[in-house]
């Protein structure tokens, strides 16, 4: 493997490393005002923004380091460390919380040994805290992003999110 | 015949992709002549998912609560048999919630397929750009918005006529039309549900906004967390263009307009203009000072305007049946409908859309069948993060924007969070307050350091830790905060705060000088006992997570209050309520 963690300016191995970003660049480097959609796009191939792909998109575009971090930091979509295969995305909106919401986080803490922000040590899950996803009337309510699309499951309990993981967990340890 | 299934993201959540999946297969399986077709959210969320089947002679039937095992007794009894099936048919009582109401904005809502363009123009649509086009002047459009009286839908309710002239009057080398999809109130969704539900009464509705103040492009800044909206309104503008209600031209008038969409990447504050349009430039969202307002510098230093997804899908209505027949809906000062999402502590949570004027009374109870499980109605949550908690004895106010600002909170985007008596209002206020903390883009020091304290506080309220003087400091603060913050952010952030403490001082006061929470909410507050009811079946000391019951068989259990972490799982499981919350 190739020793491209560094922060110097070997962009001929980065061009390499980021391929697969290309196409968005061409699109959009030189198009003013497209940083959040660069940043996006490059969230929804790697899964999230490292160093390097930050370093990488400023070569590019010619916007500076820093203020892509700023703004990759100012938004709560974007995240700076790699997530799991499956994203739990625990709604805390208004209707959640009067329903129990932190409720089902403790449950959600409990049964996977992560806290909002963290990744389970298999890599299988990352349990966020999201402001409201909208589907108000379903409170509590989760999402569950992965590989193969979002997930939205309502009307959690204690033990209905408990069956749930347990069944992703069951899924992808008989594959 | 045509069976429906609602597929809105409320809908989806409760497993109609499953349910429409075995509709398909059963109807293959059995080879019958039946289309299996998708719609939005009709509103009822609490009854999902919802399957219409429209007969041959039109007449359409509404099942509710269909789950994928309910489909084969649907599917044969009336698909095959021609026999309603009683069973799971929407009873005469919930069909009211949609009965009652009076639908503009979601009048296509869970009626039409939100992917096909056909049946948009089925039910009148692109009439209104049609009219707009071939027989109106830009400013006989804005005429007719102002004679309809129709007030933004986002929060702030201010003229939409007065800013599309205002946009109109600007001269500028480019335009822009903005449409604000980042419905980033917690406890909202009127805008997804139109967006999933109705995305063409959207871009019709901006089509004919950027006519009346001579923009030529749309933008739609929409929630990154709404994946559903985004592609749906992906397809209503290919269809759209293809058809030539988009692009170069439009019905020969020499009028060209496009549209796109940018998704958001998650900040509350991007709801405020001048922090959309940074946002919309790819900077960090920050408001900055107005003048000069958006209408004369906005997106790249241009004219723009931004209405709000209710706003702009409120339009083609009111050009098609006239300014003068939606300001026949409604009060003098407030006209119109609105539509409002009812959620958290009611028995019928979904979208509701009714004239305003109405009382609270009319739509929690009137509409929303009132309280989950017949507990007792304490309070409303209206205008989310930047409104306040309406107490009970306030629930015959007049929804309108005027009567409700009187209350010290606002109408707002259209949240509705109803709490019972197990809220607790000191904790919605923390919460409301570690979500504006979190979402203050940190300009303003008061805004960015002054919820912080507040939220300090509260936190210290609701864990037995409150002192005599906090309230005091907390109206302080308030005041301050509104003062010194330059967006609505900031300057209404303490509305949760303020309103609980004017409606639910006593509640303040219990959990300071009592260290007592009234709704028995507050962990740090409550205890669990065990009382002479028990038997000692030992269920709860095997269930308690850290061994802190102890007891004989057959013999009274007992709480050891030092271990007791008020987990509340020994309440749960007592089956012969032994256990007593104090």
């Amino acid at each position: 493997m190739k020793n491209n963690l560094c922060n110097c300016n070997c962009t001929s191995d980065r061009k390499e490393q980021f391929k697969d970003l290309q196409p968005v660049l061409d699109q959009y480097a030189h198009v003013p005002g497209s940083l959040i959609t660069i940043l996006q796009k490059a969230q929804d191939i790697y899964g999230y923004l490292s160093v390097d792909c930050i370093n990488h998109i400023s070569e590019v575009t010619g916007i500076k380091p820093a203020k892509i971090y700023g703004v990759a930091t100012f938004y709560a979509q974007f995240r700076l460390q790699p997530v799991g295969k499956h994203l739990i995305m625990l709604c805390q909106g208004t209707a959640c919380h009067v329903n129990g919401s932190e409720i089902i986080e403790e449950a959600i803490s409990d049964f996977l040994n992560i806290k909002d922000g963290e990744t389970t040590e298999d890599g299988l899950f990352t349990l966020n805290n999201v402001a409201c996803l909208g589907c108000c009337s379903l409170a509590p309510v989760m999402m569950i992003r992965s590989s193969e699309g979002d997930e939205t499951y309502g009307n959690l309990t204690k033990d209905s999110v408990k069956q749930i993981l347990a069944d992703i967990q069951k899924r992808e340890k008989g594959v | 015949m045509k069976v429906v299934v609602g597929q809105g993201s409320c809908g989806i959540a409760t497993g109609a992709k499953k349910t429409a999946a075995e509709f398909e297969r059963l109807i293959a399986e059995k080879n019958l002549d039946v289309k299996v077709d998708v719609t939005g959210c009709v509103g009822t969320c609490y009854l999902e998912p919802i399957v219409d089947i429209y007969d041959d002679n039109g007449e359409m039937t509404r099942y509710v609560k269909v789950k994928p095992e309910k489909v084969e007794a649907i599917v044969e009894s009336h698909l095959v048999n021609h026999n309603k099936y009683e069973e799971q048919a929407i009873t005469a009582e919930d069909e009211q919630f949609v009965a009652k109401q009076q639908r503009v904005v979601l009048r296509n809502c869970g009626v039409i397929n939100p992917e096909n363009i056909e049946e948009y123009i089925e039910v009148g649509g692109y009439k209104a750009i049609e009219k707009v086009l071939t027989s109106m002047t830009a400013d006989e459009v804005i005429e007719e918005i102002k004679i309809s009286g129709l007030r933004g839908r986002g929060g702030a309710g201010f003229p939409t006529w007065f800013k599309w002239d205002a946009a109109k009057n600007n001269k500028g080398k480019e335009k822009y039309l903005v449409c604000n999809a980042d419905e980033g109130d917690p406890g909202a969704f009127m805008d997804r549900s139109v967006l999933e539900g109705d995305p063409h009464s959207l871009i019709e509705g901006m089509i004919i906004a950027g006519y009346a103040m001579g923009a030529g492009e749309g933008i739609i800044y929409c929630r990154a967390e709404y994946p559903l909206a985004i592609k749906r309104l992906e397809i209503a503008m290919a269809q759209a263009r293809e058809k030539g209600y988009l692009g170069k031209n439009i019905f020969g008038s020499g009028f060209d307009f496009e549209m796109r969409i940018k998704a958001g990447a998650g900040a509350f504050v991007c709801g405020e203009e001048t922090a959309l349009i940074a946002s919309l430039e790819g900077e960090r969202g920050m408001p900055r000072l107005k003048p000069p307002f958006p209408a004369a510098k906005g997106y790249w230093q241009q004219p723009t305007n931004i209405n709000n997804v209710e706003t702009l899908a409120n339009v083609p209505w009111i050009i098609y049946n006239g300014g003068a027949a939606f300001g026949a809906m409604g009060t003098q000062q407030s006209k119109g409908t609105k539509v409002f999402a009812l959620a958290g502590k009611i028995k019928k949570g979904g979208l509701v859309e009714v004239p305003m004027g109405l009382t609270l009374r009319d739509v929690i109870f009137g509409i929303g069948g009132g309280i989950k499980n017949d507990k007792k109605f304490k309070a409303v949550q209206m205008g989310g993060p930047s409104g306040g908690c309406i107490p009970a004895e306030l629930i015959d106010t007049p929804v309108t924007y005027e009567d409700i600002n009187k209350t010290g909170a606002i109408v707002g985007s259209g949240g509705m969070i109803v709490m019972d008596e197990d809220t607790c209002m000191v904790d919605m206020a923390r919460y409301f307050l570690n979500f504006t903390r979190d979402e203050s883009c940190g300009k303003c020091n008061y805004c960015r350091i002054g919820t912080k304290r507040m939220l300090e506080i509260l936190e210290r309220i609701t864990r037995g830790e409150g002192k005599d003087g906090d309230i005091e400091l907390l109206e302080e603060l308030a005041m301050k905060i509104k003062d010194g913050s330059l967006c609505g952010l900031g300057q209404t952030a303490p509305n949760p705060v303020l309103t609980t403490i004017k409606y639910f001082r006593n509640e303040y006061e219990d959990h300071i000088y009592n260290k007592k929470c009234t709704a028995k909410s507050c962990k740090a507050l409550i205890r669990f006992d065990i009382t002479d009811k028990c038997i000692g079946c030992t269920l709860c000391s095997k269930k308690c997570p850290v061994g802190a019951i102890t007891g004989a068989v057959k013999g009274q259990h007992a709480i050891d209050q030092e271990k007791c972490i008020r987990c509340g799982r020994c309440l749960e499981t007592c089956k012969f309520g032994a256990i007593e919350k104090n």
